[in-house]
């Protein structure tokens, strides 16, 4: 993770003031900071969504492509993520420098959409053992702020909303060879149900008190994070300690109930963003990078 | 608990909001300012084929025969006798170094110190041979583009509110509470770890977040524009401020304030 060099004294009140429920920049324990939230920002994605949380600025794009299912679920279609730490994000991600955060990345977001309920995987098979649609999901760290796993699940999310997968039908020849047919509206697509995608949400232990939504030296000040992973309704699909630290069994507790009742907050927030950007309709203004 | 979520806003021009009837005149590096050769050449400029030629990015400040270009976004160029605030990344590992400094400064610290000297190479010499310079305890870092710093007699500053600042001229901005005592027996290498009361911290936050809104809108950092953007603050709640709505609301009232101070 991107790391900032902080001297002891500067440490010191961070975790004093965290204590007290008063950040460094006047927040609670338990705020966020002002999300901004944009999609189909990329025109020749499938989807796409623009996530800016603080300095923390996220780019994912969804490629829908067919391809042939799995051996062990011939009826499903998948989603495969990549993520790219670029070097703009930060000096540390130069060269290779940023694999090893991208990978660490992209195994969680597996983990978490690696259950039944997340994205209903058999609205992308086609036809049975033959062809499926292939989500390729991509995300791009353009700065790197802080709290990147909340953020990139957030994002994902949007963009997943925002994917539009083509419709397709599977015309049988006398001979028996199939045939696939796009349909000649290009406005004629399927969406996804994004109801039950999961939010990550970072809480991260700074003294004897855990805060949300770290910044970049509040994370320095932490020796240990626990990553939580929430869908709408409250239900826990996943959850990953990262850092150096111990957590005690009773902060885990503690930690989960506060990531249970965040995440259902950003779900509703989330959503009702989404649907007044999708009311706004066709013409709406688009800010896109140079905004 | 608070999350705010919304949509992105484009931002409007910066000169449609203060009113600006004359354009500035922007300048690339490369661009010819001007053919004629009255003129004195100053910062930012360079002669070549009998025009003036722009050498950085900005605007174009004329006074009266002297012509410079003021780039928008530099990195610090020292010049001696301005204060800096520095976090120490590196250090000489011999044997003498080990055995005085390693107690007093580590690495990752935060000083206070003054430019000595300039290397050809754009390379500063930093002393701290004064008892306001040394390691800086507990408080809050923002750092700025050293552009939006201004120039001025003293960067140490006491706010009437509670907590003092120094303005580094290499933009990085620290603030701090004001310690009761100001006896520095120790010449400033000694931190005081204990806890900061929670009024101190709220006036810091709330200057950190002022100092973040004034440097969003481009206005120079002085102690006065800090102190009246701090005031003009005051009805907001702290985490309130970096709000782009509040940001902007607040940061016009600081503007008119100076406009009127100067006028």
């Amino acid at each position: 993770m991107a790391s900032v060099a902080l001297s002891e004294a500067e440490k010191v009140y961070i975790v004093h003031g965290v204590q007290e429920d008063l950040r460094v920049d006047g927040r609670g324990c338990e705020d966020y900071r002002c999300v901004e939230v944009e999609t189909d920002v990329v025109s020749n994605t499938s989807g796409s969504a623009r996530v800016k949380l603080g300095h923390t600025d996220i780019l994912v794009g969804v490629k829908a492509e067919m391809g042939t299912p799995k051996l062990e679920r011939p009826n499903e279609g998948y989603l495969e993520f990549f993520v790219d730490c670029s070097a703009n994000a930060t000096p540390e991600f130069e060269g290779r420098g940023g694999d090893d955060l991208g990978t660490e990345i992209a195994n969680t977001l597996y983990r978490i959409f690696n259950n039944k309920s997340s994205v209903d995987l058999k609205s992308l098979c086609i036809s049975p053992r033959e062809h499926c649609w292939v989500l390729y999901v991509d995300v791009l760290l353009l700065e790197c702020g802080g709290n990147l796993f909340d953020a990139i699940s957030i994002a994902v999310k949007a963009a997943l909303f925002n994917t539009r997968i083509p419709r397709v039908r599977v015309l049988e020849d006398e001979e028996g060879s199939k045939d696939i047919e796009l349909s000649d509206d290009p406005y004629d697509c399927i969406r996804l149900s994004v109801e039950n995608v999961p939010c990550i949400v970072t809480l991260c232990k700074i003294g004897y008190r855990h805060v949300v939504d770290a910044t970049l030296q509040e994370e320095a000040c932490s020796l240990a994070s626990l990553l939580v992973s929430v869908t709408s309704k409250g239900v826990v699909t996943c959850m990953r300690k990262v850092g150096k630290g111990s957590l005690d069994p009773e902060s885990i507790f503690e930690m989960m109930e506060t990531g249970k009742r965040m995440g259902k907050v950003l779900h509703t927030s989330l959503q009702s963003v989404l649907q007044k950007e999708e009311s706004l309709g066709p013409k709406r203004q688009k800010v896109g990078f140079l905004g | 608990m608070a999350l705010e979520m919304r949509l992105p806003v484009a931002r409007k021009p910066l000169s449609e909001s203060l009113g600006r009837e004359a354009k500035k005149h922007l300048v690339v590096p490369g661009d010819t300012i001007t053919t004629d050769t009255g003129f004195m050449r100053g910062h930012g400029t360079y002669m070549g084929e009998e025009k003036l030629i722009a050498s950085v990015a900005g605007s174009v400040e004329r006074v009266n025969k002297l012509i410079c270009v003021k780039a928008l976004k530099t990195r610090y160029n020292g010049e001696v006798g301005d204060i800096v605030v520095g976090r120490i990344t590196e250090r000489r590992r011999s044997a003498e170094d080990e055995l005085a400094m390693r107690g007093f400064l580590q690495e990752g610290d935060l000083i206070s110190a003054e430019v000595q000297a300039v290397f050809s190479d754009g390379a500063v010499s930093l002393h701290t041979r004064s008892l306001k310079y040394g390691k800086l305890g507990q408080g809050v870092l923002v750092q700025v583009s050293p552009s939006l710093v201004k120039r001025q007699k003293t960067h140490f500053h006491d706010l009437p509110c509670g907590a003092s600042l120094i303005l580094g001229n290499n933009g990085f901005i620290w603030i701090y509470p004001t310690s009761e005592h100001k006896d520095e027996d120790a010449g400033g290498f000694t931190a005081n770890l204990e806890p900061v009361s929670l009024a101190d911290r709220e006036v810091i936050s709330r200057l950190r977040n002022c100092i973040v809104s004034l440097v969003t809108q481009r206005i120079m950092l002085y102690d006065t524009s800090i102190l009246y953007c701090y005031e003009a603050s005051l009805p907001h709640q702290i985490k309130d401020i970096l709000k782009p709505e509040i940001m902007e609301e607040i940061v016009i009232e600081t503007r008119q304030r100076l406009l009127e101070q100067e006028g």
